[in-house]
Parts: structure tokens; C-alpha cells; sequence
């Protein structure tokens, strides 16, 4: 197959995970894409293997461990890696960015500013400030201001079989809208816009949360009844949440909030909802840590949200549930019954 | 001019940048004034145009526009407005009337259209004239020399005395050496707070006394129906605004007017708050029209020069700083009635009369207290701090071509959505820059404590019902006053220290010294004064409506977690 638009630069996909592997292989369907990867391995398999993480990898694509040549050679760029190694990256990449590349990234993380010998566990209070979103921390690393994130209900293994799926490209500016729209649709993958990139971006944060909590669910067999009262009470408390950290309603309510909450609460694909299942059947957070080969981004999403919970006093008790299973040794079945006496039952009160 | 021996410091003074006014680029604009007119008409006209390609359309905005300056003729007349206003507007609407019922009447629409920009042009522009901005510059020098030494210095003759100059009275401080570099290699657009209506009249001096040419500026309509005002703004470079007039034809020449100046390379000056603050808090949101206009004008200069020859803008806050606003308690009430329902009020002006203004302007020069003004570093219009040589610096210290962030595939374009975003973005790197700059006065500060603690003392009564306590009922103890003061003063020193704020020299003193200078200084010419110290040693207030004005000016830096 020969590219559409073979005369425009090629686009760049950093990370070579198996998002970042699914969205390249769709960019490849339009565009010529560079490929990059850490790991010198990995860029070696890519190329004589033609295959990586399970996926295909279109002929298009071209992997590489050279971030100033892709810098040089694209203007848009899609960082795709996970959020505790996001700043990292974007350190490196700074020296060869300018204010005309656009980034589009799709991590679905937060990242967390710390002083020195402070660790996540140790810090007593974390607002709002010290959070930063993946397009904040693009614009704290570099000069690059025209950004937007990908989100959205997209399991990497769906997207990779080619089945019918949508997302939403969110930036302040309708040109990275408009490109990420040029270069993403395809028969198969529809493309929305959103200008709220905070919501976007929180939405698709916080549903990996809910997502855990689903994965525990189903690990315990209790139920579609169940699994309804979480995804609505999750997604209200995903609204609360979003609200204290400067996100609108609205972005919760479309595609990156409910239709990714659906998705991730549903599937045996997602890593969160994996998490959350094996938690169930009675495996340690360490031992399911240990052995997958991806960051589930809920995890760390858990302990951040319990934080911002405590400083803006927001109301959210199943993340706070959540957080004493993970990381305070509370029996699943305890949290469950806690969250069933929970005296609030206002069905709706956000909009 | 100063007798040597009495000089206690030492103090800067700057040589004008250019040798001769005949260069100032204000000078060129108003030689070439009917050129340039027709120049902003044809641009505004274009981009009208092109906005409203429909049929109809056009014939809307005119017949909208014709309506508002009706209503406001009616409703809303100014002394400064033509005498031929009536007149003019009657006659559109006669033509527009004519055009009923025909079928394609674009082409005469389109010279209505005209018409009216050209009358709208003609009114913003400024008329600078040289011999008037000299002649202004040395009456408010010689004027306020004068005034100051005859009550400074309280001997009899003193009035011909030169012992204190404009330059006691108002200290300089930040980048002045760098704004200077910055009008030489580029453009600078100068973006002050706005306390008060001396604000106009003290930066056109402060511009002069760094020895930079006249800057341009956009000064409110209903400033020029005072007379006096009117002569020194005209001298100084001002166009007009007019608030009244909010119909997208008349905005539009307006923003056309600053645009096509800054291209031409007037130095600007926009007060971005749009009007005075009326709460006392430093400007929290900026008005987008005029920065966009040198967003636009910017990237039109990038455009036209695609060698890279262009000038390059320079965006500089600058924060004013009193001790003593003369129309605080007029402007607070006009906050207080006005916040929570937007309800449009007519402006009341302090001094509506050359009198008012004159009896004022003593009252400041006489007796007011030091102002001191900041000059913040220079900026790109993404917010990058610029060095010396106008080269912009990203916060990792690395340059940054400010061109690039109008780049698209690889060209320049222009994308209105895209300078709209970098606009907001601007005037929010402003607003920190100006909370950055701020210099604490220990009146700012004594203020913002006493209402800390009496608000704490009322925190279940809402904002009015507080303000409504009787004054009497209010005092604090001296010695807890001082505890919580001092506690204060250290947060403000931290935030110093982490250049989130600057502080004013004298609030490094004693304790006891600071609070007693900053409650002698706080709004110390107001008939009702907002702090004082009674003889039981307590601290209590005349007038918590203006204390509350003083105290917001500290507002935005989080301090009241610490009561």
C-alpha cells in the first residue's frame, strides 16, 4: 500500500507500546511515521520482525532511537509513553523542539511534581498545582504550545484488529484539532474534537480508577446490577474529581469520559480492569505488578486522586475505597460493604 | 537643576534614546496623520467586508450600528462629542432608508461603511503635535517641582526652591535600562495596572523621564471632556477610546488603528485592564482586543518581512503602586454594587471638571506619598522573557525564534483561532508578571491584615452584610495586630524570595516602624480614613469599604490561609 500524502512530512508516535504501536499503525494508513523506541532491541525487532506487541507493523513505519532526527523531520508529533516516564522523555526531546511542531499526545497518566526526597508515599499534602496533566507537562519542558491529547474509548488490541472505533483529539487550538483529524481518520476510525483539553485529558485519567474498581467486580462475580451502580456513581465521582482539578462537566459526558468508561469497565483487554480482576481473585498488588509487561496507569492514578481528595476535600469514596484495598490492606468484601452503607443518595447533583 | 550638595542618592537619569523628536516614530505617524487614516479606513474596510460577504449582512451591521449611536446620542452625551453627531447619524440613516425595498444595493452600503469608519478613524487618532508635547512635559515638571518644594520644604520661599524634584517623589525600579534597549531595536508595547486617572498622566512623564520617545496610548473618551486633561493627553501621544461605542464597526477601526501603528513601530502603550480596577485587586483578567492587535500586528510583521528584517514587539508590564488612591471609596462602591448582578452603571468620574482635577492633582503632588513604578523585564508575545538584544528565552534558557510559533507546514500563516489562544495566554503571563512585580507597600499590607483579622472575627456574615458592620464595633488589639502582621511579613518575604512578589525597601524596617508607616500611609488623605491607631493603642478603621479596597491590592497571593 503507498501512502496518501507521501509530499507531507512524515508524523512521529514516541513509545513503541502497544497504544503507541496501534496508533502509529493507524497514522501509517495516511502517512509516512516514524517510529521510536528506547530500547535499541526493540527497534531491531521492529525492523526485521515486522511485528511488535502482537501487532503488525505497517510497512509505512519506520522505527527509530533518535529523537533529534525525528524532531528535525516531523513537525506533528504523537508521545505516546507512560506517564512516570513522560517527563523523562520530554526532557530529551526538548532540545530539538520549536514552537511550530505540534504534540498530540495519547497518556492516559499524571504526573507529580516532588521536592527532593519526597516520594509519593511520603508526601503529606499534594494540590493542584503539583499535578500536572501530560500537556502541562509538555509546555513545562518545552517551548512547544500547540498541544492536544488523544482519548478515548480505544483498546489497543481492538484498534490493532481493525474494528470500528472513534476518538477524541482535545487542543485550545482548532488547527491541532484539525490535523489530528486529518491524520487519524480512516474508514474504520472516526474523529472527534474537543477544546477542552484538561477535561479530556482528566476524563481519560480518571476512568482507569472506576476501571480497577470494575476489574474487582467482575473478579468477584457480583453482577451487571453492580457493575451499573459503579460505572454511574464512578463517573460522578470522575466529575467531582475532574471539577477540582479544572476540567468542565462536559468532556465527562462524551466520548473520553462514559465511552471510555464503558469500554475499559468492560473488557479483559484493558491493564486496569485486569488489575482490579486478579486483586479479586486474590492475587497481591505487587505479585500483578510484577508480572505484566505494561504500566496499568489506575494504580498510580489511585494514589494521586486520594491526595487531590484530601486537599480539596472532595467527595469520592470509591476511590477512597480503592486506595485502602491497593495500598492499606482493606478486604475487597469490607470495601464493599463500607461503600454500601455510604450515607449519601443524591442520584444526581452535578449538572 | 539640582543643587549637588543636597542630593542624598543617587539617581539614574536616563538621555533620550533618540537624539532629535524629528525620529520618533509618533512624529512620522502624525505628520503622515491623513495617510494613515486612510490607510486603518482601507484595512478595517477590507476585513468588514470580508466578514460579511452575505447579502444581507452588511446592511444588518449598518442598520445595528445606526441604532446603538442613536440610543447613545439620546441616551448618553458627552461634552467632548461633535456638534455635528445628530446630523451625521440622521443623514446614514436617511440613505439607509433609501435602500429599503431595492434589491442589490451592496455598492452603496459599502461606501456608508466607509463613510462611517472614516469619522470613527478621525475621532480615535491621536494629534500629537511636538511643540505641545514639549511645552506639556515642562509644565507638569515645572509645575510639580514647584508644588512639591513649597510644602516639602516649609520655609517661606520655598516655592522657588529646587531641593526635591518629580524624582524623589516617584521611584523607577526594575528593567529600565532594558525597556530603554528594547524601543531602540524594536517596538515596545508598555502594559501598566490601572489604579487611577493619574495613571495616564504619570506614565506619559515616567516614558519621558527613561528618555524613550512618546508612546502612544489609548486614553478613554470621557477623559477628554475634561479640558486640561485633554490639552496634556493630546500633547502626549493619546488616541481615543470610547467606551460607549461597542458596535463592531467602531471596535474594529479601533483595533485596526493600534495594529496598523504598531507596525508602523509607535511605541504602545494599552492599559489592559480596560478601565481602572475598580476593586483595588490587581488586574486578575486582561482585555483581549487591544494585546491581540499586537499579536496581529506582530505576525503581520513577520509576514511583510520574510527576510527577517522586521521589528520585533516587546510586551512590558508595569505596575503602579500608591499608597493613596484618590477615587478609592467611589471606585469600591462601584464595585460592591455592581459585583454579583452586571448591571451596566454610568461611570461617575472623581473630578468631572478641570477644577476637581486641578484641586486633586495638588492634594496628590502636595501631600500624597511615594509612588513607586515597576518596570517589568520584556516579554514576546508568547510570554518568553526577552535579554537585552530582543532575543526571546524560553524558561529552559534556551532562544526561541518567536517567529516559529506562527508557523504551520513549514510557512507563516495566519489563524485568528490560533492568536486568539496565544492572547489569552499572554495576558495571563502578564497578570503573573504583574502580581510578580507588584512592590509591597507596608500600607498594602497593614490593610490587608486589619480586614484579615476582622473578617475572621465575621467569617459566617456574607461579604455586604460585613462591610455593613458599624465601624465603631471594630478594633484590634495593637499587640495582636503586630503578631499576626509580623507573621504576614514573613509569608510576603518567602514569596519574595521566590521572586513571586517584590517588596518596598521600608518594609524590610522594625516592626513597630513598618506597621506605624503603613498606617499613617494607607489612603492617608481620605476624609474617612480606612486604618488608625486610637489612644488606647488599638487599631480601628473609618471606612471598611476603602480599607477593603486597599487591603485587595495583596489579594491573589494566597495569604489569608495564614490567619
Amino acid at each position: 500500500m503507498t501512502s496518501k500524502n507521501t509530499s507531507k512530512k512524515p508524523v512521529a508516535v514516541i513509545g513503541a507500546g502497544s497504544f503507541g504501536m496501534a496508533i502509529a499503525n493507524i497514522l501509517a494508513q495516511n502517512s509516512e511515521v516514524l517510529l521510536y523506541a528506547r530500547d535499541p532491541e526493540v527497534i531491531k525487532k521492529i525492523a526485521t520482525n515486522k511485528e511488535h506487541r502482537g501487532q503488525k507493523v505497517h510497512t509505512n513505519i519506520t522505527a527509530t532511537g533518535d529523537l533529534s532526527y525525528i524532531a528535525n523531520t516531523c513537525d506533528i508529533l504523537f508521545p505516546i509513553v507512560p506517564s512516570s516516564a513522560f517527563r523523562e522523555m520530554m526532557q530529551q526531546l526538548s532540545p530539538y523542539l520549536h514552537p511550530y511542531h505540534i504534540l498530540i499526545h495519547g497518556t492516559k497518566g499524571l504526573d507529580i511534581e516532588l521536592g527532593e526526597g519526597e516520594t509519593l508515599d511520603n508526601i503529606k499534602i499534594l494540590n493542584r498545582e503539583n499535578v500536572k496533566t501530560m500537556s502541562e507537562v509538555i509546555m513545562d519542558e518545552s517551548v512547544v504550545i500547540r498541544v492536544g491529547c488523544l482519548a478515548g474509548p480505544n483498546l489497543a488490541k481492538e484498534l490493532a484488529a481493525g474494528q470500528p472505533a472513534a476518538t477524541v483529539v482535545a487542543s485550545h487550538y482548532n488547527e491541532v484539532i484539525e490535523a489530528g483529524q486529518q491524520l487519524l481518520r480512516n474508514d474504520l476510525f472516526q474523529v472527534y474534537g474537543n477544546q477542552d483539553l484538561i477535561g479530556i485529558e482528566l476524563a481519560g485519567v480518571l476512568k482507569n480508577i472506576i476501571a480497577i474498581a470494575s476489574g474487582i467486580l467482575s473478579g468477584l462475580n457480583l453482577g451487571e446490577n453492580a457493575k451499573g451502580l459503579l460505572i454511574s456513581r464512578g463517573m460522578i465521582e470522575m466529575i467531582y474529581l475532574g471539577k477540582a482539578m479544572g476540567g468542565d462537566v462536559e468532556a465527562f459526558v462524551g466520548l473520553a469520559g462514559i465511552g471510555d468508561l464503558v469500554a475499559t469497565c468492560n473488557s479483559t483487554l484493558s491493564r486496569n480492569f485486569t488489575v482490579g480482576n486478579r486483586l479479586a481473585k486474590g492475587e497481591s498488588l505487587t505479585e500483578i505488578i510484577a508480572n505484566m509487561d505494561e504500566v496499568a496507569e489506575g494504580v498510580n492514578t489511585i494514589k494521586i486522586a486520594k491526595k487531590i481528595i484530601d486537599y480539596h476535600k472532595v467527595r469520592a469514596p470509591i476511590t477512597e475505597a480503592l486506595y485502602e484495598v491497593l495500598f492499606e490492606g482493606l478486604p475487597v468484601e469490607k470495601a464493599i460493604q463500607l461503600l454500601m452503607k455510604y450515607p449519601y443518595n443524591v442520584d444526581i447533583d452535578f449538572l | 537643576m539640582k543643587p549637588k550638595g543636597t542630593e542624598k542618592k543617587k539617581k539614574k537619569t536616563f538621555k533620550p534614546i533618540l537624539s532629535g523628536t524629528q525620529e520618533w516614530p509618533v512624529v512620522q505617524l502624525s505628520k503622515n496623520r491623513k495617510l494613515f487614516i486612510d490607510k486603518v479606513v482601507d484595512e478595517a474596510f477590507a476585513k468588514i467586508r470580508a466578514d460579511n460577504p452575505k447579502k444581507n449582512e452588511l446592511r444588518e451591521e449598518l442598520e445595528t450600528t445606526l441604532y446603538r449611536e442613536q440610543l447613545r446620542i439620546r441616551q448618553n452625551p458627552w461634552k467632548v462629542d461633535p456638534d455635528d453627531e445628530k446630523r451625521f447619524w440622521n443623514k446614514i440613516k436617511d440613505e439607509l432608508v433609501d435602500l429599503v425595498g431595492n434589491g442589490n444595493h451592496r455598492e452603496k452600503e459599502e461606501e456608508l461603511l466607509k463613510k462611517i469608519l472614516h469619522r470613527y478613524t478621525d475621532e480615535i487618532a491621536g494629534n500629537f503635535r511636538k511643540s505641545r508635547y514639549r511645552l506639556a512635559r515642562e509644565i507638569i515638571k515645572f509645575g510639580f517641582a514647584r508644588l512639591l518644594n513649597a510644602t516639602r520644604v516649609k520655609r517661606f520661599g520655598a516655592f522657588f526652591r529646587n531641593e526635591y524634584s518629580l524624582n524623589d517623589k516617584i521611584q523607577i525600579v526594575g528593567k529600565a535600562k532594558q525597556v530603554r534597549k528594547l524601543a531602540k531595536i524594536g517596538t515596545v508595547v508598555m502594559v501598566p495596572t490601572h489604579f487611577s486617572n493619574l495613571d495616564s498622566i504619570l506614565i506619559g512623564w515616567i516614558i519621558h523621564v527613561l528618555g524613550l520617545p512618546a508612546f502612544i496610548y489609548g486614553a478613554g473618551l470621557n477623559l477628554f471632556n475634561i479640558k486640561i486633561l485633554a490639552y496634556f493627553m493630546n500633547s502626549l501621544g493619546a488616541y481615543k477610546v470610547d467606551r460607549r461605542k461597542k458596535n463592531p464597526i467602531y471596535l474594529e477601526a479601533l483595533k485596526t488603528y493600534s495594529n496598523l501603528a504598531i507596525q508602523e513601530g509607535a511605541h504602545s502603550l494599552f492599559f489592559p485592564g480596560g478601565t481602572r480596577s475598580r476593586s483595588g485587586q490587581i488586574e486578575s483578567s486582561l482585555k483581549l482586543g487591544l494585546l491581540g492587535t499586537a499579536m496581529e500586528a506582530q505576525r503581520n510583521i513577520f509576514m511583510d518581512h520574510p527576510n527577517k528584517d522586521g521589528k520585533k514587539i516587546f510586551i512590558v508590564p508595569v505596575t503602579i503602586n500608591y499608597n493613596f488612591v484618590l477615587e478609592a471609596p467611589i471606585l469600591i462602591n462601584e464595585y460592591l454594587a455592581s459585583k454579583g448582578q452586571e448591571r451596566y452603571y454610568v461611570e461617575s468620574d472623581a473630578y468631572s471638571s478641570s477644577y476637581n482635577l486641578i484641586k486633586f492633582m495638588i492634594k496628590f503632588f502636595t501631600k500624597g506619598s511615594d509612588i513607586s513604578v515597576s518596570i517589568g523585564r520584556g516579554m514576546d508575545l508568547l510570554g518568553n522573557y526577552v535579554d537585552d538584544k530582543g532575543n526571546s528565552i524560553d524558561k529552559h534558557g534556551r532562544f526561541v525564534d518567536t517567529r516559529d510559533y506562527f508557523m504551520s507546514n513549514g510557512e507563516l500563516t495566519a489563524d485568528h483561532q490560533r492568536e486568539e489562544e496565544y492572547t489569552i495566554r499572554l495576558s495571563k503571563t502578564i497578570v503573573k508578571e504583574y502580581h510578580r512585580i507588584n512592590r509591597v507597600f507596608a500600607s498594602h499590607l497593614v490593610a490587608f491584615v486589619a480586614f484579615q483579622i476582622w473578617r475572621k472575627r465575621y467569617e459566617k456574615l456574607d461579604l455586604y452584610d460585613f462591610l455593613r458592620l458599624p465601624e465603631e464595633d471594630l478594633y484590634i488589639s495593637y499587640d495582636e495586630f503586630s503578631d499576626t502582621f509580623s507573621i504576614i511579613r514573613n509569608e510576603v518575604f518567602k514569596l519574595k524570595k521566590k521572586k513571586k512578589v517584590n517588596v518596598a525597601a521600608h518594609l524590610k524596617n522594625p516592626l513597630e516602624e513598618v506597621i506605624n508607616f503603613g498606617i499613617d500611609n494607607v489612603g492617608m488623605y481620605h476624609s474617612r480614613r480606612p486604618l488608625l491607631i486610637n489612644k488606647k493603642k488599638q487599631i480601628i478603621t473609618k471606612d471598611l469599604s476603602t480599607l477593603y479596597y486597599y487591603h485587595n491590592r495583596m489579594d491573589g497571593y494566597d495569604l489569608e490561609k495564614y490567619f
